[in-house]
């Protein structure tokens, strides 16, 4: 498996697919409409003579270009940025979803074609709408066209995500539709909306305090617009926000065994409490100085703002992460990739047998280590590192003292047990040796230090049990009893 | 002698069934990569010619303006160069997954690089373009800028065809040891090179026709220095070296094929589209030492013969692929068939050990309050030192006289020790299991 020991295998799939939907929410979603609007202002308000006004009209320009060039750059590219690392990172989970939303994806991809086609022609023909106001009133047009667009590639993909967090379903009923219908879809929806809105918003006056000159009118307006805009949209983003709130618990429970959050999730959820409150007020401050002082306002007093709501997006995201634990297919596959329903199996032959790529399939006194090593690789991996972020020998030292050696024969008591008490971790898939080697090999990580590299470094250790050996001699052996008993 | 073992993994495939017919998603695949490498080759071979011509323009300045051009089209292609890319990704992730997700592990850091190498070659492209003018008098910076660009978009493809190629070898996987070994690997190159002949091939094609639209002002972007004649002229040229490239190393690429995937029909597949190339290839000849009148006069032929060429070249692919993994799949299915089977099996008939309490008869009535103690306190809780949480001698000192308490706790536990992580709680043990754990803990003896 690919594996990246010292940021973490998740810590990559986050950040490309955090960045993504700050700039898919705040630069697209929320920021075309936020230009369109303006761009209106600019005719509307523009002297009778005149198509538009061409100086407010470029300051426009240029908001609007910054966004498309982010968009079509580092937007893209992290979006196609998550179906790469999560094809490495977790190769089982994308191979099963993307064969019950083959579909879902594809029209997905049409509406996307279709909003890229149409950005790239709103920015690329603003230039020459403005040669005479019925081109120009059309562009403007075209613009709330586009808004919608993007608006439904949001609501589209938020119905997949909203699936993969609804527990049971993937079971029952594989179907898109199930994704529109499930409890936490509608909040996410009316959460994300506004809430793009409102960085759009705070973004846009950032860039205005860039790109306009300081004390002139233009700067003015743009900011009190930009105010306007904010105040406009931030009760419906608090009460979006707070809606969402109250469902992360229900749907938490759904997934979970015990009805009581983690500690680990009480925290975040707390923290999330805070946010709202934090990020609406700062909001509603930025606005009313902004109508009220807008000469005053500067890059310095926008950024902070900009960062906070950027933040408010992404933690939101990591709690909606975190309700998905201990699957990452509801009910269906845990975060290790093992499927719920083979459990039993492991539990009986343990899980090196049956993985395709380890070195040892019994394990002895002598290869204990590499068979702890290859148990951490296939049941581990997937969230902990040997000495990175989230490491394997960082949690245990929390529970039982940092600095302390590890005690083998309480990690193996533990282990066994951890999903009862630790509710958002996945029940330890392997049998008895497999544990005693894993705790060796955690000892061992403890004692020196070392990491372990990704197949993208060491390549694989073929499972000889599973080659192709020993696969086609089963298949063969299988055919002459048939015909045996045949006969 | 286990050394020279031929040793072949054969993973699980994910046990669901395929979304759609294979055939469509076959079909799916070829057309919508035609697409994506369409536009593929205009972004990789524009921003060739635009480096190209911008070099050149530095002596002749009537080329520093087709360079202009051209580079104003490359920042359009890229951008549906890669929202077509999503639709045959998603399509080969379909229908190869287990194949492509291996290949992409393997490689693993420079596949994930292809990401922030894409985006800085587009953002390089951008600033080419929008610092046009402002860096008219520094060349040298604004052609560096270029070249990086070229470099990133040069690299880029040599790591995907080196995915492709190392999915159709699972006879390779235990070998291939990070991203330059499967890079290695045969065919790799002799593709690499036909590829970029393809991109100058089309980006030539698309030339003519870009400067034959009657709506794009020639005269006004010109002026004198190149007539529509010039500069269909200059197309034709293009689409002649990378049409002759195309064929040569196509031909390379024939020969140097690993044998395991051939079959007369690749072949022949092949072989037309090799006479496909050739047709283009002479008729671009022709028109290129044609006189005024007849320079369109086969554009339409080559344009034509050009795309049906990658329909055949990318069904030759999909044949090649399809023949080469046939096998391997015939074994991966009864691979997963048959532990779906002993999953089944297992599933059916559970191992008891795990799930039962261990009951220790020795200690009476609280036995089986001990047992469940066992399973779930005694990771963090020992009888009179502390371990994660305090032992449980200070536990019946808080809760000697309050079961109630006790069981509360249990259930649903606060923070007290600010020197203690905070204990999970237990609400999934039932109201019998609780009275028997507390009736355990309470019996212990300071």
């Amino acid at each position: 498996m690919f594996h990246l020991d010292w940021l973490n295998d998740r810590f990559l799939i986050a950040a490309i697919a955090i960045l993504h939907v700050f700039i898919n929410h705040g630069l697209a979603v929320g920021f075309i409409p936020y230009i369109t609007w303006l761009e209106q202002k600019g005719v509307k308000n523009a002297p009778s003579n005149q198509i538009t006004d061409l100086k407010w009209d470029n300051l426009i320009y240029q908001k609007m270009k910054v966004a498309f060039i982010i968009t079509t750059t580092i937007g893209a590219m992290t979006g196609v940025g998550i179906w790469f690392s999560v094809a490495l990172v977790s190769p089982a989970s994308i191979g099963s979803l993307i064969r019950v939303f083959y579909w879902a994806w594809f029209t997905e991809w049409t509406v996307f074609v279709t909003e890229v086609v149409l950005i790239l022609i709103y920015f690329l023909t603003w230039k020459n709408s403005n040669t005479s106001l019925k081109a120009k009133v059309r562009h403007i047009k075209f613009g709330w066209f586009l808004s919608i667009f993007s608006w439904i590639t949001m609501a589209i993909i938020v119905s997949i995500l909203g699936f993969m967090m609804d527990p049971g379903n993937w079971n029952t009923d594989k179907t898109l539709l199930n994704g529109f219908t499930n409890p936490i879809y509608l909040p996410q929806l009316l959460f994300r909306t506004p809430t793009a809105m409102l960085v759009a918003g705070v973004f846009g006056m950032l860039l205005t305090t860039i790109f306009a000159k300081r004390e002139t009118e233009i700067r003015k307006k743009a900011i009190k617009y930009a105010g306007q805009w904010i105040l406009a949209w931030t009760p419906f983003v608090t009460a979006g926000a707070v809606f969402y709130w109250n469902v992360i618990p229900q749907a938490m429970k759904d997934n979970m065994s015990t009805a009581v959050g983690t500690m680990e999730f009480a925290q975040y959820y707390d923290l999330l409490k805070y946010f709202i409150i934090g990020t609406a007020s700062l909001a509603v401050v930025l606005g009313v100085s902004a109508l009220l002082q807008p000469r005053k306002i500067k890059f310095a007093y926008v950024i902070v703002p900009c960062l906070f709501v950027f933040g408010f997006l992404g933690i939101f995201e990591r709690v909606r992460e975190f309700v998905r634990k201990p699957y990452i297919i509801g009910g269906y596959m845990y975060s290790n990739l093992l499927r719920e329903e083979d459990y039993p199996l492991y539990k009986k032959d343990g899980i090196l047998k049956h993985a395709t790529y380890t070195a040892v399939t019994e394990i002895t006194e002598d290869n204990k280590l590499v068979a702890g090593r290859d148990v951490f690789m296939n049941t581990c991996s997937r969230c902990h590192t040997t000495q990175g972020v989230n490491s394997i020998t960082y949690v245990f030292e929390r529970m039982y003292g940092f600095g302390k050696p590890l005690d083998e024969n309480s990690m193996a008591a533990y282990i066994p047990n951890m999903h009862n008490g630790r509710t958002y971790m996945p029940p330890f898939p392997g049998n008895k040796r497999e544990l005693n080697a894993l705790v060796a090999f955690i000892k061992h990580l403890q004692q020196t230090g070392e990491g372990l590299e990704g197949v993208q470094t060491t390549g694989v250790d073929i499972n000889p049990l599973n080659s192709a050996k020993s696969v086609s001699e089963n298949i063969e052996n299988k055919e002459n009893s048939q015909q045996l008993t045949q006969k | 002698m286990m050394l020279l073992q031929i040793n072949t993994p054969v993973p699980k495939d994910i046990p669901l069934p395929l979304p759609l017919p294979e055939w469509l998603l076959v079909t799916l695949l070829i057309v919508s990569f035609l697409f994506h490498i369409i536009f593929i080759n205009l972004m990789v071979g524009g921003s060739l010619v635009t480096l190209w011509a911008q070099i050149k323009g530095l002596k002749d300045k009537r080329f520093d303006n087709f360079a202009h051009e051209i580079a104003k089209t490359i920042t359009v292609n890229k951008s549906l160069a890669v929202v077509l890319g999503v639709a045959p990704l998603l399509s080969i992730n379909t229908l190869y997954t287990v194949y492509f997700y291996s290949a992409n592990a393997l490689t693993g850091f420079a596949w994930i690089l292809i990401i922030p190498l894409v985006t800085i070659a587009f953002l390089l492209t951008y600033l080419h373009k929008y610092t046009w003018y402002s860096l008219e008098k520094n060349k040298t910076i604004h052609i560096g800028i270029m070249a990086l660009a070229v470099l990133n978009f040069l690299v880029i493809p040599l790591i995907f065809l080196t995915n492709v190629n190392l999915m159709m070898f699972p006879e390779k996987w235990g070998t291939v040891k990070g991203f330059i070994s499967a890079l290695l690997l045969p065919n790799v190159f002799p593709r690499y090179f036909e590829f970029l002949g393809a991109c100058i091939a089309v980006t030539g094609i698309f030339i003519v026709w870009y400067n034959g639209r009657k709506n794009y002002p020639v005269e006004t972007i010109y002026q004198d220095q190149f007539s529509r004649y010039d500069l269909k002229k200059l197309g034709y040229s293009i689409a002649v070296i990378g049409l002759g490239l195309q064929i040569l190393f196509g031909v390379i690429v024939l020969f140097t094929l690993p044998s395991k995937g051939i079959g007369y029909d690749v072949i022949a597949v092949m072989a037309g589209a090799g006479c496909l190339l050739a047709f283009a290839l002479w008729y671009s000849y022709q028109s290129l030492t044609s006189d005024k009148e007849h320079i369109d006069l086969h554009f339409k032929k080559i344009a034509l013969s050009v795309l049906v060429f990658m329909l055949f070249y990318g069904g030759s692919r999909q044949m090649y692929r399809h023949n080469a993994l046939e096998k391997h799949q015939e074994l991966m299915a009864a691979h997963t068939a048959e532990f779906q089977r002993l999953s089944k099996e297992a599933r059916e008939n559970p191992v008891e050990e795990e799930v039962e309490l261990e009951i220790d008869p020795s200690l009476g009535e609280v036995a089986k309050g001990a047992a469940i103690f066992k399973m779930n306190c005694a990771a963090c809780h020992k009888e009179n030192e502390k371990l994660v949480g305090p032992p449980m001698t200070e536990m019946v000192s808080i809760y000697a006289d309050n079961t109630t308490g006790l069981k509360q706790w249990i259930k649903a536990p606060g923070k007290k020790r600010p020197d203690y992580p905070q204990m999970p709680g237990f609400s999934q043990l039932s109201n019998d299991d609780l009275n028997e754990l507390t009736k355990y803990i309470l019996s212990i003896k300071k």
